[in-house]
């Protein structure tokens, strides 16, 4: 079995699977369990200022949408931070800390942009004897209409300012947790890079409504005839939160910056595929909330198995996908490949049909018994008849070798790398040729 | 007091009330909500999907699968009913094995097919629950159309025919309508009196006058339905019964399986109803099954089902058989019945081992015996009481294109019409395009 131990940023835990900051980690009695259950480290629900604790709606505080068979694709919250007081929170810590050494615990918190606020909470924390602080600069509900959250996430200049100050005053790692309701995820990250922070962590949830009342006409989760926008997050956003870690993984800018990846992972294969594309470790939220602790079990064996079965150490997995995430423009326009059906798998429903005829390009023939078989003349190799098709791997994408013909455009396949930039149709690349 | 299985002689009370009712309970209960959203999930939505083709009703499977999962059971309802008003009917008794779910892509990929009746069920059971009626009659033609028949063909076309804005007056000779949806349908395929229920849920459109006991050929004849009415359509089913022609066929106690049946499907207290300690079933189709489960959970000790082909011949489908087999019933295939002994009552039937020869199927030379209190026929059902002149074609009245019979302005459908299957959706999907041909020619008249 795969060694899955872990140092992140100089945080020690037993395998990259963190539970992030959310109800899975509000209070020692949940964390504790997480760890018999085999998770790694938790960040703690995110701790606010000495004084009265936050209160929280006292209706629904979830939406969600699901799949097939009711699968939970996608959840949205309204819940603040703790609501407990930071007393009884601190006090939590450090017995857990202490009980689970060899276990990761770091500190989520926020408290409002003021110098002192901070410098009095991480005094505390520090005494508590925790590895680390991640700075909850991404929830984006009720907390950042109090300029808090991601009311401060999204100015850059706070980021660094907020990060620097904790740099000052605390000594262990400082992790910046960035939220995704912003255009370029590059400027935080770099903002919080440039405060000296060790890390960042994303994504925070996305703005968002789940869904409607139809009878009240009222957003969900409904709250007396009313609702707000909610934090999204679940299987559902795990597309966006991967693309956000690569561009920060790529950009030469803050290319090396530590990054743990959340958002969405729910199996082995989605923490590899953060882990592949530049993250660290991973924290999860979602798929604890929906399966409890014991998913990280699965977690746990599938990762060691991938990479025992590729011979891989886990930092040989860490960023091994960066290289191969480009620009379209750099993509090779002579890579030309023709969609396959496979006719023992296929069972014949012609959903691939239905799709390509209707809404693409009439590149599948349905003949009589209710054959489908591609039109290599007509397919443009999108893609699609494999994304709508029941049965896994029933249909695939075949490359052309180079030196044959491709019967939809009358051209011989070039074997030579050619991408837009060089593209007779690119005006830009006449005027360089010129 | 009490009797039990063991019982001698055809006797009631063979079994206690509770297990009567337990026995005589809904074969596939009902879907609940939660269960409807499972089974909905399943399917894919196919393109020109097969089950589709496969519904001799053509109902759009795909679509109303995709309301129930959509959370609009009534849309699903209305899609289903759009395309066969007793949707409610064969939900529960169509062979959907042989059927629709036979061909559904999910049964060939997995063996597994999306459970097509029984969300049929769910969608229209949600629109019966709350009695409405989503169809409305178009203005009034002030065309008449006499239906002999309130079976399965008979309502359909009757239904289709009132929604199009004529006026129909159905015939039946039996004193309730329903046909053998009412009088031959196995119990427990339509509990709590539901094709009742469905008879006067489909009557709510209007414009259907049901006369019952009133036989054509008898109250009534088809030249005076011709002359009083714009046209006739005839759906009467076949209530006639094939003999066995074997020797003491008339002692006492050998009766037509259709009859034991409708006598069951009627009894208002099955603790009532005798049934033999053993039994002896003759036949091998849908009504030779289901007189022997019937009479197995009525009570009787050993119930034997005998057919003169093989299996593979059966016309019950192998679904059909697995439950008779599940239900403890003896299946004996290749033997004829060659003489029914008894004195007054009959005691045993001798059968003799027959073989496919050249010339058909052909004795075997070897006889066996086997105890009977009870024996019942279910060797086919025939037209009976066809009108005079019109033309039959292998015993059941000829038809071409949408059920147009020999005789102008008579129109034939279900069991009694040549062709296609003898299923309750058959007849619906015969007796509905029927109204749509009647119509079209009262339109254009
Ligand atoms: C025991 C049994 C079990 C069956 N089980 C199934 C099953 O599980 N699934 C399935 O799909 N099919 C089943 N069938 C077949 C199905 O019931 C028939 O195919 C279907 O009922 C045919 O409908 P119909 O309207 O043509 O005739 P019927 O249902 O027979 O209706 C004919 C009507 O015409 C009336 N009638 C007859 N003669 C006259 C006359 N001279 N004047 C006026 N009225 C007349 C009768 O009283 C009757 O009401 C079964 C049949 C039997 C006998
Ligand atoms: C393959 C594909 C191509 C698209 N191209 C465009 C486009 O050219 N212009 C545009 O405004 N939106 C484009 N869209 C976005 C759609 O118009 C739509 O906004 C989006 O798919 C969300 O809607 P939906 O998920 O409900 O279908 C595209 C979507 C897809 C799937
Ligand atoms: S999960 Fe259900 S039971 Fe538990 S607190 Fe939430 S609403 Fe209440
Ligand atoms: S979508 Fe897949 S399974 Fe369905 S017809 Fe096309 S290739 Fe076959
Ligand atoms: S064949 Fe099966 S999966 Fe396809 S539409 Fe019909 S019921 Fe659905």
């Amino acid at each position: 079995m795969a060694d899955l131990s872990s140092d992140f940023v100089g945080i020690k835990s037993p395998n990259p699977f963190w539970l992030a900051s959310a109800p899975p980690t509000d209070k020692e009695y949940n964390v504790r369990r997480a760890f018999e259950a085999g998770w790694g480290g938790v960040v703690w629900k995110t701790l606010g200022s000495e004084g009265p604790p936050v209160v929280n709606v006292n209706g629904p505080r979830y939406g969600a949408i699901w799949g097939a068979d009711r699968r939970l694709l996608g959840l949205n919250n309204i819940e603040l931070i703790t609501d407990r007081p930071l007393q009884a929170n601190l006090e939590e810590m450090a017995r857990v800390k202490a009980n689970y050494p060899d276990r990761a615990i770091v500190a989520s918190i926020m408290v409002p942009c003021e110098e002192d606020a901070w410098r009095e909470i991480l005094e505390r924390v520090a005494e508590t004897g925790v590895d680390g602080i991640e700075l909850n600069f991404g929830c984006p509900h009720g907390m950042s209409e109090r300029g808090m959250g991601s009311a401060v996430g999204q100015v850059p200049e706070y980021i660094e300012m907020v990060t620097r100050w904790c740099k000052t005053y605390y000594d262990k790692p400082v992790i910046v947790k960035l939220t995704p309701n912003i255009t370029d995820i590059r400027k935080p990250a770099k903002a919080a890079k440039d405060g000296g922070a060790d890390a960042v962590s994303l994504i925070n949830t996305i703005n968002s409504i789940t869904a409607v009342d139809l009878d009240d006409f009222c957003p969900e989760p409904t709250i007396d005839g009313k609702g707000s926008h909610g934090g999204y997050c679940g299987p559902a956003v795990k597309p966006i939160a991967l693309s956000m870690v690569s561009e920060i993984a790529r950009d030469p800018e803050t290319h090396g910056l530590p990054i743990s990846g959340i958002g969405g992972v729910t199996t082995w294969r989605d923490a590899a595929e953060f882990l592949a594309l530049g993250a660290g470790n991973v924290q999860v939220c979602t798929a604890a909330m929906t399966y409890g602790f014991k998913v990280v079990q699965e977690m746990i064996s599938g990762l060691s198995q991938y990479l025992d079965e590729k011979g891989m150490a886990l930092d040989d997995l860490v960023g091994r996908a960066v290289p191969n995430v480009t620009d379209w423009q750099y993509l090779n326009l002579n890579y030309v490949t023709k969609a396959r059906i496979d006719q023992d798998l296929c069972i014949k429903c012609g959903r691939c049909y239905a799709a390509c005829e209707d809404t693409s390009h009439q590149a599948i023939a349905m003949k009589p018994g209710r054959v489908f078989e591609v039109k290599d003349d007509e397919c443009v190799a999108c893609n699609l008849c494999v994304n709508v098709c029941p049965v896994e791997d029933c249909i695939t994408m075949e490359r052309l070798t180079p030196g044959t013909l491709d019967e939809r455009t009358g051209r011989v396949v070039e074997s030579d790398y050619a991408n837009w930039t060089t593209h007779p149709n690119n005006p830009a690349a006449k005027e360089a040729a010129e | 007091m009490g009797n039990t299985q063991f019982t001698p002689g055809v006797v009631a009370g063979r079994l206690p009330g509770d297990v009567l009712d337990d026995n005589f309970g809904d074969l596939h209960p009902p879907l609940d909500p939660h269960e409807a959203a499972v089974a909905a999930d399943r399917c894919y939505f196919c393109y020109d999907a097969p089950c589709v083709e496969a519904c001799p009703t053509s109902i759009d499977i795909p679509l109303f699968i995709r309301q129930i999962a959509t959370g609009t059971p009534e849309a699903a309802a209305e899609t289903i009913f759009d395309q066969n008003i007793l949707g409610g009917m064969c939900a529960r008794v169509c062979p959907t094995e042989t059927l629709c779910e036979e061909v559904c892509v999910r049964e060939v990929a997995e063996g597994k097919p999306v459970e097509i009746g029984r969300l049929q069920r769910y969608a229209t059971d949600t629109v019966m629950a709350k009695n409405s009626h989503p169809y409305e009659r178009a203005a009034a033609t002030g065309k008449r159309v006499a239906v002999v028949g309130a079976g399965p063909a008979g309502l359909a076309c009757a239904h289709r025919l009132a929604m199009k804005g004529h006026d129909v007056v159905i015939y039946d000779a039996r004193p309730k309508p329903g046909g053998l949806n009412e009088y031959g349908i196995a119990s427990y395929k339509t509990v709590d009196g539901f094709a009742q229920k469905e008879v006067d849920w489909l009557m709510q459109i209007g414009g259907i006058e049901l006369r019952a006991g009133q036989a054509l050929g008898e109250a009534v004849t088809l030249e005076a339905l011709r002359e009083d009415c714009d046209a006739v359509f005839l759906g009467m089913g076949l209530a006639g019964v094939n003999a066995l022609r074997a020797e003491g066929e008339e002692t006492g106690n050998v009766a037509d399986a259709v009859d034991f049946i409708a006598d069951l499907r009627q009894a208002g207290d099955l603790s009532k109803l005798a049934i033999g300690r053993n039994v002896v079933v003759i036949g091998g189709g849908m009504t030779a099954i289901d007189a022997a489960v019937q009479s197995k959970l009525l009570g009787a000790e050993a119930v034997t089902l005998v057919y003169r082909r093989g299996q593979e011949r059966m016309s019950a489908s192998e679904y059909e058989q697995e439950l008779a087999a599940s239900q403890g019933v003896r299946i004996v295939h290749h033997a004829m019945p060659v003489r029914v002994i008894g004195n007054g009552a009959v005691r045993e039937v001798e059968f003799e081992y027959t073989q496919d020869g050249p010339n058909g199927l052909e004795p075997a030379g070897e006889t066996f015996r086997l105890p009977a209190d009870q024996v019942f026929r279910a060797i086919g059902q025939r037209l009976e009481g066809a009108p005079d002149g019109i033309t039959l074609e292998g015993g059941k009245i000829a038809v071409s294109g949408a059920g147009r019979t020999s005789v102008a302005g008579v129109w034939a459908g279900g069991d009694c019409a040549a062709g296609g299957d003898d299923l309750t959706v058959t007849a619906v999907a015969e007796g509905r395009d029927a109204a749509e041909d009647i119509h079209a020619r009262l339109a254009a008249e």
